[in-house]
Formats: structure tokens, C-alpha cells, sequence
């Protein structure tokens, strides 16, 4: 009975358009999906780090080094809001990344594709990032306060990434025919798994309704796959490039573009940890957890010892 | 993998002065071992883009805070005092300085 | 030598020790032992790349040559680079990587301070913005050692054995050849054995409060100044030149 006035004060509170704060009542589902969704969303920005901290001691000139290392160092920094986000709700970053190392948290799938050329650093900023800004620009509006905090921060920081990722493409596709050659490539590889990442569609989707009604999402992960497509295909056809879908075509009544079918076999084997770096990623993150340990346990004994003097002294 | 004795160092709020003159504010968090490293992974977390010009940190644990059960009684008692706002008073149009 | 020939050398020198320890600690990205020790590697690589590039753009320009710092960074052979060897030397477990840093950080900061002076005003204007990002380095990376140093066991073994490998490497630091000399008459380089004594006293100091412990009969490597090398930078520049020389020309 109490509950259930609780849970219709906080829905009245929901769809006034106001925040839940850390210590306000929260339906434990609610806390649930938000832990699940921040903590996974965290794990795919230091996950993320990987595909293109690969490239960081070979791109090809100092300029594109410094823009890389700026850009996968905010990709730390987003993972530790996030982390810091789902703190808030009552479970620590070591909890969060246990369930990370033993496979029972998830992370994007995009990442688990590998970064074979210098273009893929081009089409992950322009066409991963490109996709991330459309769900996080939503995910700013959602109900959970810290949540929604740390992405107005987030998008703030992330506007440079995209438009580094298609300044690269630029200047391959303005570059030699071998350089445009590489960057048609590698939209090739980046397309298909880039408009798969925003999720199944929302027939499919098992938590899109209590989602939705929370305003932790606020639009189908559709919509905001037909939004990212409408506007990438304009900025594809500038560079001269061809997205890999023949069944891609406008629809002058509607005004948008409709694509061919998402191969949602290979979407759902990858999130299962069947994609081609799935085992690599995973094993990264686990072996830095490992050689850090000593490093972490050294660093509190030193304070704890630096305290025990402050008291004798 | 579970480990007891490993942590990953304790939570501190970050609070950043942007400019001078105007008050600290809340920014978010970090872990650290001690209260000098909490400053400086504050510093390359928070003011990559020239946010700040001074941080203070506090050990999140160290905060208290009000309960969301309280607004009541805290707050709301409160709005009932509109003489405490400049606004509530009337000034005869011409009276200037006021 | 002319000094112009000198002048080029020595930002070769600066700048390539630069990128080269910047490259090192770039490769700790999405490996380091806590998220927010991450983030300040990087902070600290990107400054490393921001300095080479200064440096090496101004190599350039004295050299005359149409080179760009790209040029330099990408379409030179490992015995022509120029960094101190301890840069190249690989990154190991943290507590090298610390070890490494803090000793050079410790060198460059003195260094740096003396280059302020320089007569030279586009050598003395990088160091004056490079001795900010300096002495934060020095900062972290000190603090860092007596964790380390005087932390737990473990720790406190692995960062002396780091500093017993590593301090063969520190002699060259304060070495100084015709460039140096000719430079240092004219007002542009810094005498090297007014920051041996300065850098020895820091680097004393932060080790005895760390509880580690100078080796004393270590053989000391050289050979940076020619261009020998140990054999752990061919396989570095092989990793950042792969791409920049597959497509000679190519712009970015």
C-alpha cells in the first residue's frame, strides 16, 4: 500500500519533467535498469578506449597523435562519470568492474569489431560517435539526475570527437585514390555494426516499456537509428563515399531514408561475446585490473602509513 | 578474480572554482588513495578544458546530507516569508537607491 | 659545425626526447592500473607530443631544408634520432614507468628552468610553457615513487629493482659535446653540470623518503648524442613511421 503511493508520487514526479536524486524513493527496478544501463554505458566508453588506442603510436602525423590521445582520454574521463553516476545508487566502481571482468555486464557491441587501418579511427568518430551523440543527447533528458548530469557533460565533450572522425575521412577522401580506397573500406566494415549498435528494433527490445514510462529513454532506439541515417548519408555523399546497403533509398513522402535489413543475428552473437574481439577486449581489461592491483594496494598502504604518522606526530 | 584487500581507492567530491570571485562548485567525483592525488586526478578530470582555476576535494563519506524526508519541514516553512524578499515591498514609483 | 648545425641538433635533441617518451607513455592508454592513473598518463603524453612538436617544427625551421616536424617525426632512421636513451626504454610495470618518468622529469625540470634563459626566444618560449607542464609531471611522478618506494613490499621491491635497471641510463643526461659547448657560449643551450648537481640532490632527496636506494657501481650506457641507440627504438619508430611511410606524401 505504501509502495504503491510511493510509486505513484514518483511517477507524478516523472512525468512533471523532475529529476530523481540519488536519495529519493526509487522503485528497486528503476535502480536496477539505471545501474544496468550507466554501468554499461561506462564500460563501453574504457572498453572503447581499446579499438582506438590501438592507433595512438601510429597515426600518421603529430597533429592527428595529440587529437587521438584528447579524444581517447575523454573516453576515460566519460567512463568515470559514469562509473561515479551509477555510484550514487548504492554500488561500487570495484562491483561494477568485477561485473565487467567475469562477462556479466555488457558493453557496446560496436567495439568488438577491430580497427584494421588509420580510416577506421576516421569512420569510429564519425559514424560510432555520430550514433553515441544521438542516444546520449537523449539520454541527457532522462529522469535520473547524476545520469542525466554526467551526459549534458558528456555530449559537451563529445561534439570535437565527431567531427575530428569525419575530418579524417575528409582528408583521406581529398587525399590519393589509395587513401579514398582505404576510407570507402572502412565505412564498409564500420556502416552495418555502427546503425546495429543503437539497439534491437523496438519490437524486439525486452526493456524499452518500463524504460520509456521512467523517462530513463525517451525515444526507440528506431527513431534514433532513422535519425543518426538521415543524417549521415548527406555528410557520406559529400565525401564521395558509397554506404554499403543497395536497399538504401529516399523516401520523398516521408522524408527519410529506409535501409535494407539489419542482420540482428550478428548483432545478438556479438553481445554474447561471439565477435571477432570479444575474447581481446575482455582479456585487456582483466590483465590491466591484475598488473594494476599492486599498484592500488601500494597506493593506500602509503597513505595509510602517511596517516598513522600525522596521528603520532 | 574477487579480491578483498583490493579497492579502488575511496570516493571524493570534486568541487571547482571557475573563475575568481565566484563560489566552488560541485562537478562530480574521483577516486584516490590520498588527498593530494584526489586534487590531482581532479585536475586532469575536471579541468581538461580550462574549467578551473582552484579544486577542493572532500572524501565522499565525509559529507552529510538532508533526506528527501525533511523537505518538508526544512523547506517549506520557508515559503510562507515573503518579507524576506525585496520584492514584497512596495516603493513609490520616483523613490530611487532603494 | 656551424650553429646553425648546433642549434639544429639540440632542438633535435629536446624535442625528440619528447616524442619519444610521450610515445612510451601513450602506450599505457587503456592499460594502466586504475582509471584515473589513465587519465593522467595521457595528460602527461600529450604534453610530451605538444613539446616534440614545437621543438621539432622550430629543428625545421633552422635546418631550412623544406622539412616539416612531421618530416622529422616520421622520415627519420632510428640512428639519426637524437632522445636520451632512458626514453626509449620500454614501459615495464608501473613501477618502471614511474621510475623512468620521475628520473627524466627530475632532469628536464632543471633543464627546462635553465632554457628559460635561453638568448634564444623560441627555445626560452617553449620552455617557459614546458616548465609549467614540467613541474606538474615532477609533481605526479614524485609523489608516485614514494608511494611506491615506501608503499607495500611488493611495491617497494619492484621499484628498486626499476631503479637499479634504470639508472645506467641517467649518466648521458648530463653529458655534454661540441653542440652543448658551442651553444652554451652563445647563450642559447644550458651548461649541464650547473642541473647535475641540482638534479642529484632532488632525486637523492625523493629516494631516501621513498626508502630506495642509489645503485652505486652501475656501468652507464651512452651513446644517444650519436644517434646509438639500444636496440628497443627501432622496433618504436617501426610501430609510429608504419603509416606515415607507406603513403610517402599523403596528407592527414
Amino acid at each position: 500500500m505504501e509502495d504503491l503511493k510511493r510509486l505513484e508520487e514518483f511517477q507524478a514526479k516523472i512525468d512533471k519533467g523532475l529529476k530523481i536524486e540519488p536519495k529519493d524513493w526509487m522503485p528497486e527496478k528503476y535502480r536496477l535498469q539505471l545501474i544496468r544501463m550507466m554501468s554499461q554505458h561506462a564500460h563501453s566508453e574504457i572498453v572503447g578506449m581499446l579499438p582506438e588506442g590501438n592507433w595512438i603510436t601510429r597515426a600518421p602525423s603529430l597533429r592527428r597523435k595529440a587529437i587521438l590521445l584528447s579524444k581517447v582520454q575523454d573516453e576515460a574521463g566519460h567512463g568515470l562519470y559514469l562509473y561515479s553516476a551509477a555510484e550514487t545508487l548504492g554500488i561500487d566502481r570495484k562491483e561494477l568492474l568485477n561485473q565487467l571482468h567475469t562477462g556479466k555486464a555488457k558493453y557496446s557491441s560496436i567495439f568488438n569489431y577491430p580497427t584494421l587501418t588509420w580510416a577506421d579511427i576516421g569512420a569510429i568518430g564519425w559514424l560510432v560517435d555520430g550514433a553515441a551523440i544521438m542516444n546520449q543527447t537523449m539520454l541527457a533528458r532522462g529522469s535520473y539526475g547524476p545520469y542525466s548530469r554526467a551526459m549534458v557533460k558528456i555530449c559537451k565533450e563529445e561534439s570535437f570527437h565527431n567531427r575530428q572522425g569525419y575530418e579524417i575521412m575528409l582528408s583521406l577522401c581529398n587525399g590519393t585514390p589509395e587513401q579514398k580506397e582505404m576510407a570507402q573500406d572502412s565505412l564498409n566494415r564500420w556502416w552495418w555494426p555502427s546503425i546495429s549498435m543503437l539497439g534491437p528494433s523496438d519490437a524486439e527490445s525486452v526493456n524499452s516499456d518500463d524504460l520509456m514510462k521512467w523517462k530513463v529513454k525517451l525515444e526507440s532506439n528506431d527513431a534514433i537509428r532513422q535519425r543518426f541515417i538521415d543524417r549521415t548519408v548527406p555528410q557520406a555523399d559529400f565525401l564521395g563515399l558509397t554506404i554499403p546497403d543497395k536497399d538504401l533509398k529516399f523516401n520523398t513522402e516521408t522524408g527519410h531514408y529506409e535501409h535494407g535489413p539489419i542482420n540482428w543475428d550478428e548483432f545478438f552473437n556479438v553481445i554474447k561475446g561471439n565477435g571477432p574481439c570479444n575474447k581481446e577486449r575482455l582479456q585487456t581489461r582483466v590483465d590491466a585490473d591484475r598488473n594494476g592491483q599492486w599498484v592500488r594496494e601500494a597506493a593506500l598502504a602509503y597513505a595509510k602509513k602517511r596517516k598513522e604518522q600525522e596521528v603520532t606526530a | 578474480m574477487t579480491n578483498t584487500t583490493d579497492t579502488q581507492w575511496p570516493l571524493w567530491e570534486v568541487f571547482i572554482q571557475a573563475n575568481p570571485g565566484i563560489s566552488h562548485k560541485h562537478v562530480g567525483n574521483v577516486h584516490a588513495a590520498d588527498a593530494e592525488m584526489a586534487i590531482q586526478n581532479a585536475r586532469d578530470v575536471y579541468t581538461r578544458r580550462s574549467e578551473g582555476i582552484s579544486i577542493w576535494v572532500v572524501p565522499s563519506n565525509q559529507i552529510s546530507a538532508s533526506s528527501p524526508e525533511d523537505m518538508g519541514s526544512f523547506f517549506e516553512p520557508s515559503n510562507d516569508k515573503p518579507y524576506r524578499h525585496p520584492t514584497f515591498y512596495k516603493i513609490p514609483e520616483g523613490v530611487k537607491h532603494l | 659545425m656551424t650553429e646553425k648545425d648546433a642549434l639544429f641538433e639540440y632542438c633535435l635533441r629536446l624535442g625528440d626526447s619528447s616524442l619519444i617518451l610521450g610515445h612510451r607513455l601513450s602506450e599505457w592508454c587503456g592499460h594502466g592500473p586504475i582509471l584515473e592513473e589513465d587519465i593522467a598518463l595521457i595528460n602527461i603524453a600529450l604534453d610530451f607530443v605538444g613539446r616534440s612538436t614545437s621543438l621539432l617544427k622550430y629543428a625545421a625551421e633552422v635546418e631550412g631544408n623544406n622539412r616539416s616536424e612531421d618530416d622529422l617525426a616520421y622520415v627519420r632512421n632510428e640512428r639519426q634520432f637524437r632522445n636520451l636513451l632512458i626514453t626509449e626504454q620500454p614501459n615495464g610495470d608501473y613501477a618502471s614507468t614511474i621510475v623512468r618518468q620521475f628520473l627524466f622529469d627530475a632532469y628536464s625540470f632543471y633543464l627546462y628552468t635553465e632554457l628559460t634563459k635561453s638568448k634564444d626566444s623560441t627555445i626560452s618560449g617553449i620552455a617557459e610553457k614546458s616548465l609549467k607542464e614540467i613541474s606538474y609531471h615532477l609533481r605526479h611522478s614524485s609523489q608516485w615513487i614514494l608511494r611506491l618506494g615506501d608503499g607495500t613490499e611488493e611495491s617497494h621491491n619492484r621499484t628498486q629493482n626499476a631503479l637499479d635497471n634504470l639508472w645506467r641510463f641517467t649518466h648521458e643526461f648530463f653529458e655534454m659535446d661540441e653542440v652543448d659547448t658551442m651553444l652554451v657560449n652563445s647563450g642559447i643551450a644550458v651548461n649541464l653540470s650547473d642541473v647535475k648537481s641540482k638534479w642529484m640532490d632532488k632525486v637523492s632527496e625523493i629516494f631516501e623518503q621513498a626508502t630506495l636506494t642509489i645503485p652505486t657501481n652501475s656501468f652507464m650506457n651512452t651513446g644517444s648524442r650519436q644517434g646509438k641507440h639500444t636496440e628497443h627504438l627501432g622496433y618504436l619508430l617501426a610501430e609510429m613511421q608504419h603509416v606515415n611511410r607507406s603513403y610517402p606524401g599523403c596528407n592527414w
